[in-house]
């Protein structure tokens, strides 16, 4: 079985974003990038379940600009075989990722597509369900243990009231969860035999996807900001506060 | 314009995030809502009391007992040519159907909605909450999620909705439940409670999370939520995690004890009325945005805080 994991290069998790001044947009000029975290653990679980012997073949993709090909190296020094950039300096939605994912799963036919649950940019939560609704294929979103069973496979998720367990037929689509797994880092041996690994690079045009965006941005502007608050010196004065509030009497 | 509430119940009941998404609607336009389930009758006659809501599509069949997207969505799609716009609240099980629905009908989703700007304009936030996007569709028809903090809850009585049983649409055969392990919580539930009392990664362990947050959240008859690093620590299930990813909340209060205020946690409650941080680093970020900060060691705070309340 082959897995494909979409991997996107975002904004560094550490990093505070910054609204540029004339609202057109978040600055992202000298900002640390790296690889969508939730797609780290994506990685990592195919990664797994190669060693397990469940997968043969890991393949990393990416749409976004030729710098994402950083990304793609990163996954392959984490283990992934190889890699497809499809290059683009335009911000892609998640249905045109989507459909890319979807002629790129017609070329290679993975048993497994893993996706992160969220990019924590656009912060969407969206690309895993709808490339699973093209490919009329099941989904395992939010996915926190993954268990091949033959023709199958078991996804535990994350949900509002705990977790929840379903099967599903393989091929299949998975998004990932925090607590999937915790992500290898890659060693510097397999940074640099990385760098052999192979990484084709294609456009939306070779897929014949049209990625001119559905939604048009208007502004982007910061939240509003919480006016600065107060130390209390001791428990009694914060107790009397409470009281203040009606909480406590 | 017409629009359609997918709601989310548990057959008797209807959850609380959908009467915010039904408020979003019914700024759009007029509103219908359909309930998908088996044995949902009770949630269809308690959703079409739901003030503003016009019929109340009752889709009754086992291959919506779990809400699985790959059945629930064909049926929502086959509804969706009637209407101009689909709303979900934004909980795990809106968030799992509505993108798989959106790309069905070949239209961009809207997620997170935090405001109707206009037909077809919305605000949303993006980079965690760090910047707010306002987004114009150019779709003919809207898929959208809503964001339950955002809006007003609609009120549960006093509508005089008409429930119409549709026809189903069947099991995709692609997917099964298994099974599920839901917290069993006496307390009030996050994303509704009016207090929250929040514990981090100073909470050491299971036990001292217990013994120290739990006692707090009784005096306050508050939620209690938690930061990642607690939940990954095992202090406390999963689905007591605030932030980006987590749960969103914005109650009355929101007590945070030993959490340093990352930006993805800041993302899930800094909309809260009142912040109170409780910390031993007076430099910790969560006092940017706290409005009453104590700054000491929590485990005299706390405890002492409990006593006096
Ligand atoms: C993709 C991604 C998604 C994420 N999503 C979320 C999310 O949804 N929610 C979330 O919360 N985090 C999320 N995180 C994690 C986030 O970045 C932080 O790591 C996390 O919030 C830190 O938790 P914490 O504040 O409990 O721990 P820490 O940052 O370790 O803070 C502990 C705090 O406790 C204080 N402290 C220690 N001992 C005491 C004491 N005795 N008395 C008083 N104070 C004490 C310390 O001063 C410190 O400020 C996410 C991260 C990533 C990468
Ligand atoms: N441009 C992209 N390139 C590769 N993968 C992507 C891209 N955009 C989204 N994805 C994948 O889809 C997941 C969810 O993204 P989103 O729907 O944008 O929140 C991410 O975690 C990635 O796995």
């Amino acid at each position: 079985m082959k897995i494909l994991v979409p991997v996107k290069r975002v904004i560094d998790y550490n990093v505070k974003p910054r609204v540029k001044a004339d609202g057109t947009g978040v600055d992202l000029s000298n900002v640390k990038m790296s690889m969508n975290p939730f797609d780290e653990i994506a990685v990592e679980e195919a990664i797994r379940l190669k060693e397990k012997g469940a997968a043969e073949e890991i393949i990393a993709i990416s749409v976004g600009p030729a710098k994402a090909q950083e990304t793609l190296r990163t996954a392959l020094a984490m283990g992934a075989d190889r890699a497809i950039l499809v290059e683009t300096d335009a911000e892609v939605e998640p249905l045109a990722v989507a459909k890319i994912l979807k002629a790129v799963v017609a070329e290679e036919n993975p048993g497994l597509v893993i996706l992160g649950k969220q990019a924590i940019d656009d912060d969407s939560n969206q690309t895993g369900q709808m490339l699973a609704a093209l490919l009329g294929r099941p989904q395992g979103t939010f996915a926190s243990k993954v268990e091949i069973e033959g023709d199958s496979v078991s996804v535990t998720r994350e949900v509002d009231g705990g977790l929840e367990t379903v099967k599903l037929t393989l091929p299949a689509i998975v998004t990932t969860d925090l607590r999937l797994n915790e992500p290898r880092y890659a060693s510097l041996p397999n940074i640099m035999k990385a760098k052999k690994k192979p990484l084709d690079t294609k456009s939306a045009a070779d897929y014949g996807v049209d990625i001119a965006p559905r939604l048009k941005t208007l502004t982007v502007k910061e939240p509003p900001v919480r006016s600065a608050g107060i130390k209390v010196p001791d428990v009694d004065t914060l107790v009397n506060k409470l009281k203040d509030m009606g909480v406590a009497n | 314009m017409k629009t359609l509430v997918w709601v989310e119940h548990d057959n008797a009941s209807v959850k609380d995030a959908t009467l915010a998404a039904v408020t979003a609607a019914a700024k759009l336009g007029d509103v219908d809502l359909l309930v998908a389930g088996q044995g949902a009758q009770g949630a269809a006659d308690a959703a079409a009391q739901i003030v503003g809501v016009g019929k109340v599509l009752l889709a009754d069949d086992a291959a919506y007992g779990h809400a699985l997207a790959e059945n629930v969505a064909p049926l929502i799609v086959g509804l969706a040519e009637g209407y101009d716009a689909v709303l979900f609240p934004a909980t795990t099980t809106g968030k799992n159907v509505a993108p798989r629905v959106a790309a069905l009908l070949d239209v961009a989703q809207i997620s997170d909605i935090l405001s109707v700007e206009g037909p077809k304009t919305f605000t949303r936030p993006i980079y965690a909450g760090n910047a707010i996007a306002t987004v114009e569709s150019s779709d003919a028809k809207l898929v959208i999620t809503v964001r339950g903090t955002a809006f007003e809850k609609a009120a549960t009585s006093g509508g005089s909705g008409s429930v119409e049983a549709v026809s189903a649409t069947g099991d995709a055969g692609l997917s099964s439940f298994v099974g599920a392990e839901l917290a069993k919580n006496e307390r009030p539930e996050l994303t509704s409670a009016k207090i929250i009392v929040s514990g981090g990664r100073a909470l050491k362990d299971a036990d001292t999370f217990q013994k120290t947050i739990f006692p707090l959240a009784d005096k306050l008859h508050a939620a209690v939520g938690a930061s990642r690093a607690a939940v990954d620590a095992g202090f406390v299930p999963n689905d007591y995690q605030v932030g980006q990813t987590g749960k969103i909340v914005a109650p009355e209060i929101y007590i945070a004890v030993g959490i340093s205020g990352a930006i993805q946690h800041l993302a899930g409650m800094k909309d809260s009325k009142t912040i109170i941080a409780i910390n031993k680093d007076e430099d910790a970020p969560i006092f940017q945005v706290a409005d009453i900060g104590l700054v000491g060691d929590l485990f005299t705070l706390v405890p002492e805080l409990t006593s006096k309340l």
